[in-house]
């Protein structure tokens, strides 16, 4: 973590609309360069609505302002966002059927980098993270997340992060559905990330991704609001007490 | 409808009607519409044999007797005006057609997908060949010293009629279909294909490494005979769009497998979208045979082609594997059919379909398993993609089992570019429209992988064109 670093990722007043529901009520959130929070909240707190919103899903009717590296993003659509350096890993990533892991993958690369990367090279550095994640290489011919099972689906999530280098990654219940191996896997991925710089939050439900990812800030998230930020101590706080303790602070507003 | 005398009147005042005196020299194209004198001034100049004259106007007879279909986009079809087609013309006419007749969209198309000029003057139909003379010799060389005859059918009338004669309307006979009909009575150009037996043809053959003949007639007649154990890839067509000024095609293609044969029969069709491309293609497959259509329909006004494969012989294969790309004012109605009718065949059919704008794509197919059949095993899968809310597609599958040991699989999916996937790609910095394209040519890998490279890459980029304006 570099603090005297500027913040990579600034939102502030973000609220979100899914058709009438006011869903996310205000949320202000600042992450520097090579910090790792984790926003944890109940399932149906508004978390994953949250991360697409900010991603710019175009479902979801989103106010407020999000600041990448210093530069006004909030009216950008996903594309342009994602080339200014920001990521969603998704909680359920969708199947392309008939596009290659690897075709895609250089596609996303040469549009987040602004050129086009030769093909051995693009090759190399792909297979060099697969081995990173202890995929195996036959994966990068297989067609994009179909009929991947779902820790096959994360892993290629983090292959992403990895090979897309972002500013500011948003990893949506990265977590979930992992056997202790692939999480470990996950977490390695997440931790390389940080440490070339990324800005990463981590939306999850549980706390046992934070036993290999240590994260520098600890949001809780309930009813659309963060309740409450602390240290890691905080996670650890969550997994004993659950979340019901807090209650009162989310009907309060936050705080 | 032109006057249809009967067959014993024609011929009599043949050249006082028409003034031919030298067919070679003056005779340039049949007057417009369809009738008896047509056929005949078709199959005199030709210098055909007897049978083939009569076998003309017989079927010209049941095309006049046979009513429309009353299937398919019988609103479309009821557009033909079949008084106003010129049913034969001769190629040297075609080659002094001009290149500024060409209309603009179609010369545009020719310079984004950077064809050279040669080969756009040939596909415009402004010439008629565009490979050269070296490749042409070499491939025929290597050939003819396999005992391959590829010639056009025209030439395998005249140089190798028995075994015309003895194959020719065995698969599709003339009453097959009005418009199976119309080819039979008025058909020209196309290819003959015969491979003697045990051997295999090593390259693809190409309709276009014929030279000096009538490639791509509207009414073309294509025979291609693998003897038992041959082996033969023949690639009809090409990827880049075929104008033609002439408002219907109607061909007739029958393969025949004999033992252990193997034919592949690739296709894909980009006729300008005035066209009414009506096409009857059908295989036998003896024993242990297997004929594959791999079959892509892009361009067109109406499309109505449902490839077949009748499985006469123990352990035959049949299998048609299929994309068609309805843009707006296009109707795709293509399908396939399999006929099983000895034990232990497989089949398998693979309908993909894409409609955008106001396209429409259906896919209709007919599985039939005859009595006593036993053992056989059919898949059919239909997947279509719609882009936009007026697209629309159909699926009219129909199963005709009459053997209880047999094994069907049937399955249709529907999809749209979803804006989850859309999300998905463009959160990785992969624009809208790049997106789109890159769905879309997910939905047709399966396809563009059975093709060979240079078709694949351009059938690629043709997509790309055709997704161009689809954004929103």
């Amino acid at each position: 973590m570099n603090t005297n670093a500027k913040p990579t990722f600034q939102c502030s007043g973000i609220h979100i609309h899914i058709g009438e529901k006011e869903v996310v009520k205000g949320v202000d959130l600042t992450v520097l360069p090579g910090e790792i929070h984790a926003i944890m909240g109940p399932n149906g707190s508004g978390k994953s609505t949250l991360a697409n919103g900010l991603m710019g899903h175009p479902a979801y009717a989103v106010e407020g302002t999000v600041m990448l590296a210093g530069e006004d993003v909030s009216a950008m659509p996903p594309d342009e966002k994602a080339r200014k350096g920001m990521f969603l890993a998704f909680q359920y990533p969708v199947a392309v059927p008939g596009v290659t892991v690897a075709s895609f993958l250089r596609a996303a690369v040469s549009a987040v980098r602004g050129v086009d990367v030769p093909v051995r090279e693009f090759r190399k550095e792909l297979l060099a993270r697969m081995e990173d994640l202890e995929m195996d290489p036959a994966f990068a011919g297989r067609y994009l997340n179909d009929g991947f099972s779902g820790g096959e689906k994360k892993r290629v999530e983090i292959l992403q992060l990895l090979m897309l280098k972002p500013r500011f990654a948003l990893l949506d219940e990265t977590d979930s559905g992992l056997d202790i191996d692939a999480l470990k896997v996950v977490a390695k991925g997440i931790n390389a990330a940080a440490s070339n710089d990324t800005g990463l939050v981590l939306v999850t439900h549980y706390q046992r991704l934070l036993n290999y990812v240590h994260p520098d800030v600890v949001h809780v998230f309930m009813e659309g609001r963060i309740v409450r930020a602390g240290g890691p101590e905080l996670a650890l706080e969550l997994e004993e007490r659950g979340y019901d303790w807090l209650e009162p602070a989310a009907a309060a507003g936050g705080v | 409808m032109a006057s249809t005398p009967t067959v014993a009147d024609i011929g009599s005042d043949y050249s006082r009607r028409y003034g031919f005196h030298d067919p070679e020299e003056y005779f340039m194209r049949t007057p417009k519409g369809l009738s008896h004198e047509v056929v005949e001034a078709i199959s005199l100049l030709k210098k055909e044999p007897e049978w083939m004259r009569a076998f003309r106007h017989k079927a010209l007879d049941v095309f006049l007797a046979k009513p429309m279909p009353t299937w398919g986009d019988t609103a479309m079809l009821s557009e033909i005006d079949f008084d106003n087609i010129t049913y034969y013309v001769r190629a040297t006419e075609k080659q002094e057609k001009s290149w500024d007749e060409v209309p603009e969209n179609v010369k545009r198309t020719f310079d984004r997908l950077g064809i050279p000029e040669a080969e756009r003057k040939f596909l415009a139909g402004v010439s008629a060949q565009y490979e050269s003379e070296v490749v042409y010799h070499s491939v025929k060389e290597e050939l003819t010293k396999q005992g391959v005859i590829f010639l056009d059918m025209d030439s395998g009338l005249r140089e190798h009629e028995d075994l015309v004669r003895k194959h020719f309307a065995t698969v599709i006979p003339a009453a097959d279909n009005k418009f199976a009909a119309l080819n039979s009575a008025v058909w020209s150009g196309g290819s003959f294909i015969y491979v003697p037996k045990n051997v295999e043809v090593a390259i693809p053959l190409q309709a276009y490494f014929r030279i000096n003949a009538e490639r791509m007639g509207q009414f073309e007649r294509t025979l291609i005979i693998a003897d038992e154990g041959a082996k033969v890839h023949y690639i009809e067509g090409c990827t880049a769009p075929v104008y033609s000024t002439n408002s219907l095609h109607s061909a007739v293609v029958e393969l025949i497998a004999m033992k252990r044969a193997r034919i592949r029969y690739t296709t894909i069709q980009n006729w300008s979208n005035n066209i009414y491309n009506l096409v009857t293609k059908r295989a036998v497959a003896h024993e242990d045979a297997v004929v594959e259509w791999v079959d892509g329909n892009i361009g067109s006004k109406l499309t109505m082609k449902y490839p077949a494969v009748i499985l006469k012989g123990e352990r035959a294969h049949g299998e048609v594997l299929s994309i068609a790309f309805a843009g707006p004012g296009q109707h795709q109605d293509a399908g396939a059919k399999m006929t099983h009718l000895a034990p232990n065949t497989t089949s398998k059919i693979t309908s993909k379909s894409i409609s955008k704008g106001t396209g429409r794509s259906s896919y209709r197919g007919l599985v039939k398993v005859r009595k006593g059949a036993h053992g056989c095993k059919t898949s059919v899968q239909c997947d279509a993609l719609l882009i936009g809310d007026a697209a629309r597609t159909d699926t009219y599958p129909t199963m005709e089992i009459a053997e209880d040991q047999v094994r069907v699989e049937h399955e249709a999916r529907v999809s749209k570019i979803g804006d989850e996937q859309l999300f998905y790609l463009r959160s990785r910095g992969i624009r809208d429209d790049q997106a789109r394209l890159m769905i879309v040519n997910g939905f047709i890998e399966p396809f563009v992988k059975e093709l060979p490279m240079e078709y694949a890459v351009e059938l690629n980029r043709l997509i790309e064109l055709e997704m161009e304006g689809s954004v929103g």
